[in-house]
Order: C-alpha cells, then sequence, then structure tokens
C-alpha cells in the first residue's frame, strides 16, 4: 500500500492504495465517486475522463499514486451543488445525451476543450473529443452543445472576475 | 413560441409536439446516476468469469485448487458444481416446429463451443481478488476444429458445432407468398420475367456495443431475490429467470436502474445474469458481476450476420415481378432469447416499399462456434431494407434506369394507403414520394448530381456518388396475435398505470424500460395533455418490477407505440372515474360536465370549474364521494395492438471516393422520415441521429472479425470501430407526419429508422461514385482497402480484407454479378 494524498472536487483525502490502483477505481470504489464511470479497458472510450491539475485525463490510464499532491475534479465537482457548468447545461438544453453513460467524460473532455480553444468549429469539436465514444447521440447534438457552451464560457471568461456560473 | 394570454386561457398550449428538454437529464449530466455498477451492498461478494481461450474444445481437465485457495476468494465453481440447476438459456422464439435448439448452459460443463463462454466463476470479497484468480485456473481442453463460415457449415461432411446433432442447421424458415395467398407463385414470376437480377449480400457480424457494460448485482433475502442488472427487459427476465432456476416468479424482483444503452444487446436473459443469481442462491450472500469491455465485445451477444442470395425480377420496362430471397443466418454457438426470430422479423419486410407482385423468403439459422447472435437495431428489419435497397440499384443499373425512377414506378402510392404487400403485412399510411421530394430538396441533389457528372467528365481521382435508400419498417412490436401465429413466446401488449396522488401530482408506471430513449419525457407530455396537469407535476416510474408489475419492456420500436398508447388510455380511465366525482361534487350530470384544460365544469354556467388535482385530494379524503364507488380514481390499462405501424423515410447520401487511396467520404447526408406524431421533436431528431450512426457505422467501419482458430480479433474499442465524431458527418434530417391509424397518439416508431434506412444509402452511393470504373460491389464495411481493392484487383474488395487476420482466409472471391448459384456462392470468401 502507498499513501496518497489527494483533493478531489474540492474535498482533501489521505489514503492507501495498492500501487496498481487506477485513478478511477480509486475515485469510484474507496470515494464513491461514482458519477465517474468505466466504459472501456484500452483507453478508448473517454467514459471515465475527469480533469487532473485542470487537464483532461482518462482515469483509467492514470494510476491513483500518480494522482498524488494533485487536484482531480470529476463531474461532480464541476459545479455548486444545485447549479450547472455551462457545459452541462448545453448538454441538456441541445440534447447532448441519451442513455448519459458517456456524458460526464464527454463533458469533462468538453470543458478541456474549450478551455484550449474558446471559439471551436465544428470539425474542431469534431475532431477535439474524438477520444471520447458516444453510441446514442450521433454526435450531431453533443458538437451543438459543445459550441453553445462554448460562447457561454467565452462570455464568462471576459468577466474580469473570471466567475464561471 | 410566443403563445398570448389569451390564447393560452382559450386552448392550452399542447404539450405533445413540443421541444420539451429532458427531466432525465438532470441526474445524467451531475453524475447522479444509478448504474448498476454504482451499487455496493453490506458484505457483497464480487464474481470473476474464467473464459474459454478456445472456440471449440471438450473440458478434459479443470483444476480449481490454486484459484480457490487465493487470497480474498471465497468460492470457486464450475460448470459441474452448477449443472443441476444451470437449466438453459432460454430461446422464446421457435421459429418453425422442428427448429432444433441444442440447449445453452450458462456455463460450460463438458465441452465449449465459442471463445469467451464461462468454464468457472470465482467469487471473492473484492472485485480484484476475483480477477486474479481467474489466472489460477488450470484447464485442459482437447481442441477440436472450429466451425466458422456458414458456407462451409452446410456443406456435406461439415464439421459439426454439436457432436449430438445431425448437421449445423437450427432451421429451415420459408415465407411463400404463393402459399400463404399473399402473392403469385414465384416461380412461375420469375420464369416469365424479362430480367431477373442476382446478388449476393453479406451483413457483416457486429456488435451492439452499447456504453454501459452489462453488470448484474443478487442480493438474497431469506427466499427471496432482488437482481439489479443493466438490462431492457426486466419483465422478461424475471419470467424466464423464474423458469430457469426455478426460483418463484413472486419471489423475484428485478430491477433496471439506469441503464447505459442497449440497442438491442440488452434484450437478452445473460448467461451472467443466471449465474449471479445461482451464485447468490447458494452462498446467501450479495453478489456482483461487472465484465470488462473485451468480456463485452467477445460474450455479449452479436447482431447481423447474414448471406443473402437475392433475385429480383423485372419487365424491360422496370415493373417489378418478383422478389426471392435465401437466407444463411449466423446463430453462433447457441440459441439465446430470440436469435432464430431476427431473421424471420426481416422475412416480411424484403419487398420493402415496392408491389411485389412475387415473392419468396426462406432461410436456414446455422451454428458456428461463435458468440450466439440476437437483436441489434432494427433486428431484421436492417437486413431486409439493405438486400432490397441494393437490389432496386442493381435492378436500375442492368435496365439502364435512374435509380430513383425505378423506385418510383414501382413504390406504394399515397392513395393505396392501406396497403397489404406481397409478404401479407397491411402498410397504413404514408406518402414516399412527398418524403423523397423533400429529402431530395434538403441535400441538395441536382447540384450533386451535376458535380458528379463534372468530376466524371474531369477524371478527378475524387469521384463523387449519390445513393438512395427509400424504407419501411414495421414497428410497434407486436399484435400478440401476430406473434403467436409466428409462434414467438410471449404477447406484444404493453401495460401502463396512472395514479393520482393527494396533492394533485400525477405517478406514471409504465412496463416499458427505456435506457435513454427519454420516456419520462415523452410519457410526461402524453399525460400532461391527457390530464391537463402541468409536465413537471407528472413522474414516471418504470423498470422495477416491484413497481411496474406488468410490462414487456422496450425494444423493436414499441415503447411510445404501444406502451405509451396504454399511457394515454389510463390516463382516460382516471377521467371517466374523476367525471363521476365531479359530477357528485357539482352536483351534475356526468352528462353535461366538460373536460377541458384539466378541469370539469358544468356546460353553459361559468365559474364551475373543479380541477382533476382538486378532485385527487377530495378523493384522498373520500369524505363526499359517490355513493357505492370505490374511494380511488388511479387506473391501469394494457394495450395490444391490432396491426404494426410503419414509419418510412427516404434517406440520400452523397459520397466521395477517393481512386487512389480507397478512402471514403460522406459528402452530404439527408434524411426525411415518416414516424407518425411527433410527441417530442427534440427526441425524436436525436433516435435518428444515433440511428444514422449506427448504420453508416455498419456501412463504413464495424465488423466483428473472427480468426480461423474462432478468436475474436476485434475484442477491443481499438479495433471494433465505433465511430467517433470525427468519423461521421453533420445530418440533415426533416419529417414528414402521416399519423399511425393503429394508436390514438398517433405514432409510428422512430427508434430504428436511422439504423435501418442508412447503411444501403451509404453502399449505394459508394457504389455510384464507382460503377463507371467498373465496381458492381463492395463487401462491408467500406473500409479504404476494400474499396481501393475493388477499385483496382476487381471483385468486391474482400479477399484478404485485414491484413493480419485470417476471417478471409486466403480465399479467392469471385465476381458474384448475375450469379447466385451454390458454386458461385460457396466459392465466396466467407
Amino acid at each position: 500500500m502507498t499513501q496518497i494524498n489527494v483533493r478531489v472536487d474540492g474535498v482533501a483525502y489521505v489514503d492507501d492504495v495498492e500501487p496498481r490502483t487506477l485513478l478511477v477505481h480509486y475515485l469510484r470504489e474507496q470515494l464513491g465517486k461514482v458519477g465517474t464511470v468505466v466504459g472501456c479497458d484500452t483507453s478508448n472510450c473517454g467514459a471515465c475522463t475527469v480533469h487532473l491539475d485542470g487537464e483532461a485525463v482518462k482515469s483509467c490510464t492514470v494510476l491513483a499514486v500518480q494522482a498524488d499532491g494533485s487536484e482531480v475534479t470529476t463531474i461532480e465537482g464541476i459545479a455548486p451543488q444545485g447549479g450547472l457548468h455551462p457545459m452541462q447545461k448545453a448538454f441538456h438544453e441541445m440534447h447532448g445525451l441519451q442513455c448519459g453513460f458517456c456524458t460526464p467524460g464527454m463533458i469533462m473532455a468538453s470543458i478541456d476543450l474549450v478551455n484550449d480553444n474558446p471559439d471551436p468549429t465544428e470539425d474542431e469539436v469534431r475532431e477535439g473529443i474524438e477520444g471520447n465514444l458516444c453510441r446514442c447521440t450521433g454526435y450531431q447534438n453533443i458538437v451543438r452543445a459543445v459550441q453553445q457552451a462554448a460562447r457561454e464560457m467565452g462570455g464568462a471568461e471576459m468577466n474580469p472576475s473570471g466567475a464561471q456560473s | 413560441m410566443t403563445v398570448t394570454e389569451d390564447a393560452a386561457t382559450l386552448a392550452p398550449a399542447k404539450e405533445v409536439g413540443q421541444p420539451r428538454k429532458r427531466k432525465e437529464d438532470a441526474r445524467l449530466i451531475t453524475g447522479k446516476t444509478t448504474w448498476t455498477d454504482n451499487m455496493s451492498l453490506p458484505g457483497m461478494l464480487h464474481i470473476a468469469v474464467v473464459r474459454s481461450p478456445v472456440a471449440h474444445a471438450r473440458i478434459t481437465n479443470l483444476d480449481v485448487t490454486a484459484a480457490k485457495a487465493a487470497p480474498g476468494v471465497v468460492e470457486v465453481f464450475t460448470g459441474r458444481d452448477l449443472a443441476e440447476e444451470q437449466g438453459s438459456i432460454p430461446c422464446a422464439w421457435p421459429v418453425t416446429p422442428d427448429m432444433v435448439n441444442p440447449g445453452h448452459p450458462s456455463i460450460a460443463v463438458d465441452s465449449v463451443n465459442h471463445v469467451g463462454e464461462a468454464v468457472a466463476l470465482i467469487v471473492a470479497r473484492s472485485k480484484v481478488a476475483a480477477q486474479d484468480a481467474v489466472e489460477l485456473v488450470d484447464i485442459d481442453y482437447d481442441v477440436l476444429p472450429p466451425v466458422l463460415h456458414m458456407e462451409e457449415a452446410v456443406k456435406d461432411g461439415a464439421n459439426l458445432v454439436h457432436d449430438g446433432l445431425s448437421s449445423n442447421t437450427s432451421y429451415h424458415f420459408v415465407f411463400d407468398g404463393g402459399e400463404a395467398g399473399t402473392a403469385a407463385d414465384t416461380e412461375q414470376a420469375f420464369a416469365d420475367a424479362d430480367v431477373v437480377v442476382s446478388r449476393r449480400f453479406v451483413q457483416q457480424r457486429l456488435i451492439p456495443a452499447f456504453m454501459e457494460p452489462r453488470s448484474v448485482v443478487v442480493q438474497p433475502q431469506g427466499d427471496a431475490f432482488t437482481m439489479w442488472s443493466a438490462t431492457q427487459i426486466p419483465h422478461i427476465l424475471r419470467v424466464m429467470l423464474a423458469m430457469v432456476t426455478g426460483v418463484p416468479e413472486h419471489k423475484l424482483r428485478i430491477i433496471a436502474p439506469d441503464v447505459g444503452g442497449g440497442f438491442g444487446g440488452k434484450l437478452q436473459v445473460t448467461p451472467e445474469e443466471v449465474l449471479a443469481l445461482l451464485v447468490a442462491r447458494r452462498l446467501g450472500k450479495p453478489v456482483k458481476w461487472t465484465e470488462t469491455r473485451s468480456e463485452s465485445l467477445m460474450t455479449a451477444h452479436h447482431g447481423r450476420d447474414q448471406i443473402q442470395y437475392i433475385d429480383i425480377a423485372s419487365d424491360r420496362e422496370g415493373n417489378v415481378k418478383g422478389l426471392r430471397c435465401r437466407i444463411l443466418a449466423d446463430m453462433g454457438a447457441y440459441l439465446r432469447l430470440v436469435s432464430p426470430g431476427v431473421p424471420v422479423l426481416g422475412a416480411f419486410m424484403f419487398v420493402g416499399i415496392y408491389k411485389f407482385p412475387a415473392y419468396r423468403f426462406e432461410c436456414d439459422g446455422i451454428f458456428t462456434n461463435k458468440v450466439p447472435t440476437d437483436a441489434y437495431r432494427g433486428a431484421g428489419r436492417p437486413e431486409a431494407t439493405f438486400a432490397v435497397e441494393r437490389i432496386m440499384d442493381e435492378l436500375a443499373v442492368e435496365l439502364g434506369m435512374d435509380p430513383l425512377e425505378l423506385r418510383r414506378k414501382n413504390w406504394i402510392q399515397a392513395q393505396e394507403f392501406p396497403f397489404t404487400t406481397a409478404a401479407g403485412l397491411e402498410y397504413d399510411s404514408g406518402d414516399y414520394e412527398q418524403a423523397t421530394q423533400q429529402a431530395l430538396q434538403l441535400i441538395g441533389y441536382e447540384e450533386l448530381r451535376a458535380e458528379q457528372r463534372r468530376r466524371r467528365e474531369s477524371e478527378d481521382p475524387v469521384q463523387l456518388g449519390i445513393g438512395f435508400s427509400t424504407f419501411t419498417e414495421m414497428c410497434g412490436l407486436a399484435p400478440s396475435r401476430v406473434l403467436g401465429s409466428l409462434a414467438y413466446g410471449a404477447g406484444g401488449w404493453e401495460s401502463a398505470s396512472v395514479r393520482m396522488l393527494p396533492t394533485g401530482k400525477v405517478e406514471v408506471v409504465t412496463g416499458t424500460t427505456p435506457h435513454g430513449q427519454g420516456h419520462e419525457t415523452a410519457w410526461s407530455q402524453l399525460v400532461a395533455d391527457q390530464l391537463g396537469v402541468p409536465f413537471e407535476d407528472v413522474e414516471v416510474l418504470h423498470g422495477d418490477t416491484a413497481i411496474a408489475s406488468r410490462g414487456m419492456d422496450t425494444y423493436g420500436s414499441r415503447s411510445l407505440v404501444v406502451g405509451g398508447t396504454a399511457v394515454v388510455k389510463a390516463a382516460d380511465k382516471v377521467i371517466a372515474k374523476a367525471r363521476r366525482v365531479a359530477a357528485h361534487l357539482l352536483e351534475a350530470s356526468e352528462d353535461d360536465l366538460d373536460f377541458a384544460g384539466g378541469s370539469f365544469s358544468v356546460r353553459g354556467t361559468p365559474g364551475t370549474g373543479l380541477s382533476i388535482q382538486e378532485i385527487a385530494l377530495a378523493t384522498f379524503a373520500s369524505h363526499n364521494f359517490p355513493e357505492g364507488m370505490e374511494p380511488s380514481i388511479d387506473a391501469e390499462a394494457t394495450f395490444d395492438p391490432v396491426n404494426f405501424s410503419f414509419p418510412h423515410g427516404t434517406h440520400i447520401c452523397a459520397m466521395e471516393v477517393d481512386t487512389e487511396t480507397g478512402m471514403v467520404k460522406i459528402r452530404k447526408y439527408a434524411c426525411v422520415d415518416d414516424v407518425g406524431t411527433v410527441v417530442n421533436p427534440l427526441i425524436v431528431e436525436g433516435q435518428v441521429h444515433g440511428g444514422l450512426a449506427q448504420g453508416i457505422a455498419q456501412a463504413l467501419y464495424e465488423e466483428a472479425v473472427y480468426d480461423d482458430d474462432g478468436n475474436l480479433t476485434t475484442g477491443t474499442f481499438v479495433d471494433y470501430l465505433v465511430p467517433a465524431a470525427s468519423d461521421l458527418p453533420h445530418f440533415d434530417t426533416g419529417n414528414t407526419v402521416h399519423e399511425a391509424p393503429g394508436n390514438p397518439i398517433g405514432a409510428k416508431g422512430v427508434g430504428e429508422a436511422g439504423c435501418i434506412a442508412s447503411t444501403p444509402a451509404v453502399v449505394n452511393a459508394a457504389l455510384d461514385a464507382v460503377r463507371h470504373l467498373g465496381v458492381t460491389d463492395i463487401l462491408m464495411p467500406l473500409t479504404p482497402e476494400r474499396v481501393w481493392r475493388a477499385l483496382h484487383r476487381g471483385g468486391d474488395g474482400g479477399e484478404r480484407a485485414t491484413a493480419g487476420t485470417v476471417a478471409y482466409g486466403g480465399a479467392q472471391t469471385e465476381t458474384t454479378t448475375g450469379v447466385s448459384t451454390d458454386a458461385s456462392s460457396l466459392g465466396g470468401d466467407r
């Protein structure tokens, strides 16, 4: 067992983990963060995407010990209780989800995409989220959602306080 | 949309037709979901499955000593341990009286018949401990030759999948329109025809690939069991598990919590569900099994996998005279829930939207040493649609006609509905010309044809093709009487109840089991309109046999058509009961009451309104209730449709083919679907998009490939190409609306439309781009290598499709143009 110090969705944890434990299994099984899901075992589907120190990672490709000393944000930590991140809101408004299994990962990847490219074209969105698979939507409404959220997040960025409601 | 206050008062805006955002989303976008794998119960044990690495073998030795001694392992079970109680995975659809069903053990006892078949179960205190111990089970196999290719499997002297059987054929199903009295004699029609075109088409094996891996949790409570499962069919599962395991039905509660997609892939009674129940019963402890993606791709049932020999007859002017279909359908190693029925569902759809005077269909269900096939989005109808839409193009080429003109010449005219086809189905409503005209406009047809001409004339290395699919499908499964005539083991009705809570809120209980379709939203819209209550006041409950006690679940584009109708009928019964209460409270005759906008009022007496929500409270109190009436206005209803519904549409694909590299790229895709009344346009559009993605994926990307030893070589998402956003085009979609006469909503079903229609449109488009270069067919999926080979080496591109795999094992492909004899088809590539 190895001890790790990690902040997840704003809460500090000190935990013992087996060195081989994947970050996604630590999140789900030790912390009960089951909003983040496992969809494959080859890092293709992206359903487990979280932010590690602000960057999107597939949490099935990161060992929990690699997150030692880091800040992890999951789908459960991107908005205050009762509130929605603009990306969550846009997925709802644009019908960017059906069964919703890929959605947490898709939203986390999309936030990272828009952080890097605040005004992506349709093609840029399609390329930008190609590491996340969705079997239900055919992606068109996801693309719409990401572009709508980008507009809203861009607007928030111009706010000097940097707050994103 | 703006609604003035006056207008709203006069006629409240109807919910049906509004693009309501989904109620389901709130939990799904925030990660507050209840996937089965999220469940954790006190003392819960974890199951890992040891699976066969060989396709066909006798088990000669199985040693679990080391596994049993491993840290954290509680118990290890083999097939012998469970042989007496495991029964057989049920097959509910014996399509012929003499269908051969070898039985389907959930865990192998003496022999294995496909790679991935369960051979031992590790039960451990943690998932990790269970998985670690899988490696410690020692098994010896006496390997037998695998049977992998249907055309080989039906030859005399072929190796057998099942020793005890006389052949690899499970059944021979025939529908002959002449014999059934629904059409003329097929042989005569072909004998008299001016032109006969014959083709061999291959529907490759596909994997449903739902995003949520399957998972099951079983909790024993005394002599009763609660099972949570990622299933589409909690109700059917309950009945079947009771029959298979002997656990009495009333001691089984099945819950399908949030379920992450299914597409038919979770329309199953799975070996792992049976095994989890048996283990929980043995150990008296809660257990969980969750599959890995590789396990899912390797062992959850597959779809499609047909070889189709299609003959079409016509006169010189392009009037079709007959259609003859001979199908080999790969069942895999065993028959699962509806494995044999999938091709039979297609049997009645091969005639498509055309007025064939003669029609004959025959299908052989064939065993191979592969995972069983079963329902996958469309289930039989995509196969049929592909065949007829491809052969219509081939006939058009033969006759030198425009493919759309040939279709138009033969399709059912709008004024001819209801129309009984050569397959005996009565199509309900539609207008194929109208949908086609709209689709042509959407895609900008004339401009594309002009560009195609320019590219041909300039011998551009990138050629352009345009492909059509003018399809229909049978939906709203299903009239129980028809299912009975096809020997299916259950009915096709659906159940619903509507409960009025004291505060006026409404609980709707539905027997359908959504897993992404948005029933909570759409059913709320239906009930809001019917009862005149706010959309927000309706809660839809589903997927738990203790809450929704009766149901037939969700598949076959049936939920809205059949289940939604049950909801509407239950709401109507609530209104009828409330009317009696209202008459009592308003001291008026029931006949003098109007019900509008959720309120009863005495006709001609303004200000007498009493809302149905107030009546709910009065019913709760029951202080002042009609004499002799039981104090409830709740109601339930069961709806059994009289006929199927028949959505239709025109799909057009414009495809660029790079003749130098074989790369294909969808330039534009437009479709106009008629799914009857649209309850929620947002959801309907989403369903069409998702269906298109899967249909296009069949044409271009996906194929379950087995090597010569029977190993699935596409066992991960690295190899099985579920398309990403960058692999798919933008879709231009539209609707025409011809209400379905068979249900009060007027809906026809939309879940499968895009998937059924798109595949032939895409392939027809690719062929249209390169036909002038001598290409007459390309095997699906249209990989760049296959397209390039078809262009530069002739044939259908199928030989040695993927270097490194031996799925096409060095076989030579013959060009099948104009031939579909046994000899030529047996010389094919698979």
